[in-house]
């Protein structure tokens, strides 16, 4: 079963003829990624590396039935590209960009709610169903089918721990990157709903970093609401506080947001947490 | 180019860009020397404040902060100021030089409150925070009586409402046609050039009714510096690390620490853990340096050398999980850069990913003397042995 992407998913990819847009949709077609559109304003009626291209999203929707975009425009439009997709009724959409303001995504984020669109991201490596469908940047080939699920706000680190299950033979339902940023689309918690009802995930592995306290409120969520193991990790347990550690959402503000008191919450919700990030794997190997 | 670090401004300058948009602020002049302070003070007449203008917060407390009766005195605390590296609770102990000073016409003080905006990601939108205890550091407040301070949600799609601003008026105890000018003006500005904080502590109120910013803090959002060129100009170079402006020409997400271990990793999260698990293994991270998700063989180069210049570090770890970054590509910036500048320092090297094969071998080829290590946890050992 996995979760929100599967082999029903039909992609369209906006930013479709940029350097990024067309070296990871190559990818995600040879992993078996159903890519059926291509969003280039202007470019409309060529055809990309065998795919149509489209001026609108509507359009694309319209012609190709795409359900799901990934956007890989550059950081000043997209916050408009998400927006055009809401607008087109797309019910999820993965936004890759990093380096999008603040502000735009305040307003892109106020305007979605309650418009049945699905966001992921921004500034993420994506979404993956091992097997099924790869939407996003990360390597295909680290993953394995399987029962595990991902929920992760870094990439890199996601890769790692998806490397060290794939290395276990655990195998993964979905991973997903839900982005460094401070303001995202889907957080920690809807990604745990998702995975409670999902019947092909057994546990799952969440890994947070220092900043707000998103980590705190799903493990709050955990204790009331879900009902499967968790493995948690928190990166920048070293982190000194008032220093941006690379995501714009990774910063320790005001006091707030260390990993201790993330860690802390967490065991205290019954999360079995690790210290080490070289031990993810072993512990989902004893938890399941 | 993208700038990686929070970009801080001097309280001039945040006091000029908010008088732009007409939040009152103190009459002051900027002052490079004694002689200047005094013909400021003389020039305001009657008591001046003498302010130190550094990026770190706590000047007050650090002593970057004097009342002078006399334009003598001014010139007096200013001599003593400029030059000296000035030490506050968040300068750390090696402080920082002082090279301009603010001097401000003094005011008749009555009340001082707090007023803040930044955004709570919690709930998504930002929220001006407002409290009677102005002055003192709005954490302590917030930790020992968080119902003094008032909060209002800003709906982003229709700003700043007047209701907001009389809640907040009314709760500080001052009339709202006090300060709603200030607060219109000052979330205009935070909204306008995409701060990430905008900070008036303390907000005053003087014996003749007039509300004014006595301190400002602006940061911004660097993701939003490219539609904003005359902020970014507001930089202030010299209060940087060297070692983060060079890092950040090269595009490399760099931050300097005090530890013994230089580490070169791609992606912020694995970078984070990096630091986490050399901690954990006994040793201490000298820096955070995230080469991104798709460096060249050419920066990887000059991350290496970036790393290398810190005199501190005793041994180098490289922790690359190859995704759409290859690890050959690493290796070879590695070898090259370790070729450029004839590093001796033990460097451990742990490669996971895409062409994880053929960068071993460029490696082994090189006939350098790296450690090669199996997985994040070796790595961390055999780092922190090398470095002693």
């Amino acid at each position: 079963m996995a979760i929100w992407v599967d082999r029903e998913t039909r992609l369209l990819v906006q930013g479709i003829t940029g350097r990024e847009g067309t070296f990871h949709t190559g990818l995600c077609r040879e992993y078996g990624t159903n890519v059926v559109a291509g969003v280039t304003p202007g470019k409309g009626g060529m055809v990309h590396d065998g795919i149509p291209v489209y001026n609108t999203v509507a359009e694309a929707v319209k012609q190709e039935g795409a359900n799901t975009s990934v956007i890989f425009v550059p950081p000043p439009f997209a916050a408009d590209a998400v927006l055009e997709s809401v607008d087109a009724g797309v019910p999820l959409i993965v936004c890759i960009t990093e380096g999008i303001p603040v502000f735009d995504m305040l307003k892109v984020w106020n305007s979605m709610q309650g418009k049945g669109s699905r966001l992921i991201g921004p500034n993420c490596p994506g979404i993956i169903s091992p097997g099924k469908c790869k939407i996003g940047i990360m390597p295909g080939h680290v993953h394995l089918e399987g029962r595990v699920g991902v929920i992760s706000r870094s990439g890199t680190l996601t890769y790692e721990a998806v490397g060290q299950l794939t290395s276990r033979e655990i195998g993964q339902s979905t991973c997903i990157g839900i982005g460094g940023d401070p303001i995202i689309g889907t957080g920690f918690i809807d990604a745990l709903a998702a995975f409670e009802k999902d019947e092909e995930t057994d546990a799952v592995v969440m890994i947070g970093e220092i900043g707000g306290s998103a980590e705190e409120e799903a493990a709050e969520y955990i204790q009331s609401s879900f009902s499967k193991p968790v493995v948690g990790f928190i990166a920048g347990q070293t982190a000194p506080p008032g220093r941006r550690m690379g995501h714009a959402g990774a910063i320790i503000s005001q006091g707030k947001g260390t990993a201790a008191e993330k860690m802390a919450k967490m065991r205290e919700c019954g999360i079995h947490v690790i210290e080490s990030p070289a031990d993810i794997g072993s512990a989902i190997e004893s938890v399941l | 180019m993208f700038h990686f670090t929070v970009m801080k401004i001097h309280e001039f300058q945040a006091k000029r860009l908010l008088a732009d948009y007409g939040v009152q602020v103190p009459e002051g002049r900027v002052v490079r020397t004694a002689a200047e302070a005094f013909d400021v003070a003389a020039r305001f007449g009657g008591t001046v404040a003498v302010k130190a203008q550094i990026h770190a917060g706590g000047r007050g407390k650090g002593g970057g902060i004097k009342i002078a009766k006399t334009p003598e005195e001014a010139e007096k605390y200013a001599a003593a100021l400029l030059g000296s590296q000035l030490i506050t609770p968040q300068t750390g102990p090696e402080g920082r030089e002082v090279r301009v000073l603010l001097v401000e016409k003094g005011l008749n003080i009555k009340r001082e409150f707090y007023l803040g905006i930044v955004i709570d990601r919690s709930v998504g939108k930002p929220v001006v925070m407002a409290s009677s205890e102005g002055g003192v550091e709005i954490e302590e407040v917030a930790k020992r009586s968080p119902e003094k301070i008032l909060k209002e949600h800003i709906d982003p799609a229709v700003g700043f409402q007047p209701y907001q601003i009389r809640k907040l008026a009314f709760g500080l105890g001052l009339n709202p046609r006090q300060v709603s000018t200030l607060m219109v003006k000052l979330y205009q500005a935070f909204e306008d050039l995409d701060c990430s904080l905008a900070e008036i502590n303390p907000l005053v109120e003087t014996q003749e009714g007039d509300v004014l910013a006595l301190d400002a803090k602006i940061n911004f959002d660097d993701n939003a510096l490219f539609r904003h060129q005359a902020v970014a100009e507001l930089r202030d170079f010299s209060e940087e690390e060297p070692l983060e402006i060079r890092a950040s020409r090269f595009g490399l997400n760099y931050i300097k620490l005090d530890g013994n271990v230089g580490c070169m990793v791609n992606g912020a999260g694995l970078a984070m853990a990096t630091m986490d698990i050399i901690k954990l293994a006994g040793g201490n991270p000298a820096n955070f340096l995230d080469v991104g998700g798709g460096a060249s063989v050419e920066q990887v180069k000059n991350a290496f050398k970036i790393l290398v210049a810190d005199p501190n570090v005793k041994a180098v770890l490289i922790n690359i999980f190859g995704g759409i970054m290859r690890c050959d590509t690493v290796a070879e910036g590695v070898v090259k850069a370790v070729q450029d500048v004839g590093v001796a320092l033990p460097v451990v090297v742990r490669l996971e990913g895409t062409n994880v094969e053929r960068g071993k071998e460029i490696l082994s080829s090189s006939r350098m003397n790296f450690i090669v290590a199996d997985g994040m946890g070796d790595a961390a050992k055999k780092v922190v042995a090398a470095a002693g």
